[in-house]
């Protein structure tokens, strides 16, 4: 009996190594997730027969000596809102309900050429816009370790798939923090990489000057090797940087001594809950004893980053959704009395709540008369923001937080006050206004046996170091390796 | 800046973005983007005159490459998605002599 392995790493080195098949292990993959999934639904869709060809091809490959990629014969899950041409592409809407893909996203290809093998699409809010897949169209993704609370949002099907272990890496996109938000409140890691650092070719847009894709894993070393895999410059994303990419899985082992971690109590004001704030600066107190100092930063701004960021995201959202008109794919109304009314009542059908919200909200912001006052005020602030973190990482050389004010809420709980759902995100929203990467980590449970997130931020194209002091946060404390109570962890293969 | 959206504007709003909203809808959405517009109106308190908007947080420019043909789909897979269609085209209905139009 062969501990059966887990992680990105492990597993793309038992297929490198033989020691286990990519058949086998996309077997138990797919026993896990029909076990499993039942009660989280995580995944909106899945091709198993699909999977277990392509682990079967990839088997076949090794055995006439054909090189591997690096990630040869893992499971991998991706957001449905990452176009594929296998099985749809919903982005958790009923307008897109009927949509296939004739293109893969640049980072379905990357993956798929490094080894990988997608087994289904997972769970979001409709078009990323949420905080806990409650404005998915096809129901919520329940929170693996309490199925009474949400996963988190907008990437939480990704999250959860992880954290239940039924696949051991997934992609999410993070506009506000869709990575990052559900990766702390199911307990695993979430990566929001530098805007521009990965090309987002076939990645549905929500806010263009925001949206980055970002792989969760279960631990640093896993979220490493899948960037180095899908970043870089393509041609098809102007966005997408020219800036090379470094093997990050290198510098991992770099030590925290000297590292410098800025903290800034506007990071931990007014609404945090008492039992995340102590983890977060029990953390703090880890990555000290390890060597990083730890000093006070000011962040002015950082209470206005949700302001700006919901006039900024929403006036993007209003004009990248207005390509869903009911003309070339998706939803069409049955009965249109004329060209207008198509493209309105097609929308007004399939849209969900928010998304509709969300739209009305960006579109005011851009309409005459209210375009200064509302849109160019906010790109006004957005620079205030964009200057905080400048100055503060002129003395630092990574930021800490927390990753949201609470642990993982009731499913229910606020869906029907959309501000405050918004509040949750001030944590998050301001690393992409900057721009700047950052990433959640597990650093504690609260007394509900919840998820608790540590956020790291670093500058522009600063993933080396943030994934090296995530590593080393890794190496001396357990959170990531713990799983939810439905999770055995004693599985093995005959 | 107005604190308050009535269901005038919303009506409004929603037809700029054509988005078919029933009564009910008119209402809600009156009564929460107005908390909404009331909580992001604090921005109100920063003096920006002087502060240059940004819409990018990375300096981007125009990137272009050579105008040269290249494959691209044949019109059975580019309608692959179509709700409609009539030969190689997208079918809608009646365009042009109407008011609306």
């Amino acid at each position: 009996m062969e501990p059966f392995p887990d992680t990105v790493v492990d597993l793309a080195a038992a297929v490198a190594k033989g020691t286990h098949s990519a058949e086998e292990i996309m077997c138990e993959t797919l026993d896990r997730i029909e076990a499993t999934d039942h009660s989280l639904r995580a995944f909106l869709s899945r091709d198993g027969d699909r999977a277990l060809d392509q682990a079967r091809q990839m088997d076949q490959a090794r055995s006439t000596g054909e090189p591997l990629g690096p990630l040869a014969g893992v499971p991998v899950a991706v957001k449905d809102n990452i176009c594929t041409t296998f099985g749809a592409t919903t982005c958790g809407s009923r307008i897109l309900e009927p949509f296939h893909s004739e293109y893969d996203a640049h980072v379905a290809s990357r993956l798929q050429d490094a080894g990988a093998i997608i087994v289904g699409k997972t769970n979001l809010d409709a078009f990323a816009m949420g905080s806990s897949t409650e404005n998915s169209a096809f129901g919520e993704t329940r929170n693996p370790w309490d199925v009474s609370r949400v996963s988190g949002g907008s990437s939480g099907g990704s999250a959860a798939a992880v954290a239940a272990r039924m696949v051991p890496a997934a992609l999410g996109s993070d506009t506000g923090g869709s990575v990052r938000q559900p990766a702390s409140f199911c307990g695993v890691v979430g990566l929001k990489p530098t805007y521009g650092r990965i090309s987002r070719y076939g990645l549905v847009a929500y806010g263009s000057s925001l949206d980055q894709i970002g792989p969760i894993t279960t631990n640093v070393r896993d979220a490493a090797l899948l960037l180095s895999v899908i970043a870089g410059h393509d041609d098809r994303d102007s966005t997408s940087v020219e800036e090379p990419v470094p093997n990050y899985a290198d510098s991992l082992s770099r030590d925290l001594t000297g590292l410098r971690i800025g903290i800034s109590e506007e990071y931990f004001g007014e609404g945090l809950d008492k039992e995340v704030e102590k983890s977060v600066r029990a953390a703090l107190d880890t990555l000290q004893q390890e060597g990083a100092e730890v000093v006070s930063v000011h962040l002015p701004h950082m209470k206005y980053a949700i302001a700006s960021y919901y006039l900024i995201a929403t006036a993007e959202a209003s004009s990248n959704l207005a390509r869903f008109d009911g003309v070339h794919y998706g939803h069409r109304t049955e009965k249109p009395r004329d060209i207008i009314d198509l493209y309105a009542s097609s929308r007004g059908e399939a849209f969900g709540a928010e998304v509709k919200r969300r739209i009305m909200l960006g579109t005011f912001a851009l309409s005459s008369g209210y375009y200064d006052a509302y849109y160019l005020k906010a790109l006004r602030v957005r620079t205030l923001v964009k200057n905080d973190f400048d100055e503060a990482f002129q003395q630092v050389d990574l930021l800490a937080s927390p990753v949201a004010p609470t642990t993982a809420f009731a499913v229910g709980e606020k869906t029907d006050d959309p501000l405050a759902m918004y509040l949750g995100d001030i944590y998050t929203i301001s690393a992409n206004l900057a721009g700047i990467c950052a990433m959640s980590l597990p650093c504690g449970f609260d007394s509900k046996g919840m998820p608790i997130g540590l956020q790291l931020m670093g500058p522009h194209f600063g993933e080396e170091r943030l994934l090296a002091a995530g590593h080393q946060f890794q190496r001396v404390t357990d959170f990531h390796t713990r799983r939810p109570p439905s999770v055995a962890s004693d599985r093995s293969v005959a | 800046m107005a604190s308050t959206l009535d269901e005038k504007t919303v009506r409004h709003v929603a037809s700029l973005a054509r988005l078919e909203i029933t009564d009910e809808e008119v209402a809600l959405y009156a009564e929460q983007l107005s908390k909404i517009l009331h909580y992001v109106e604090q921005l109100n308190e920063l003096n920006t005159d002087d502060v240059e908007p940004t819409a990018h947080p990375l300096p981007v420019t125009n990137v272009m490459r050579d105008d040269t043909v290249r494959e691209s789909y044949d019109p059975d897979r580019a309608l692959s998605n179509a709700p409609q269609r009539q030969d190689s085209f997208f079918r809608v209905p009646k365009v042009l002599d109407q008011e609306s139009a």
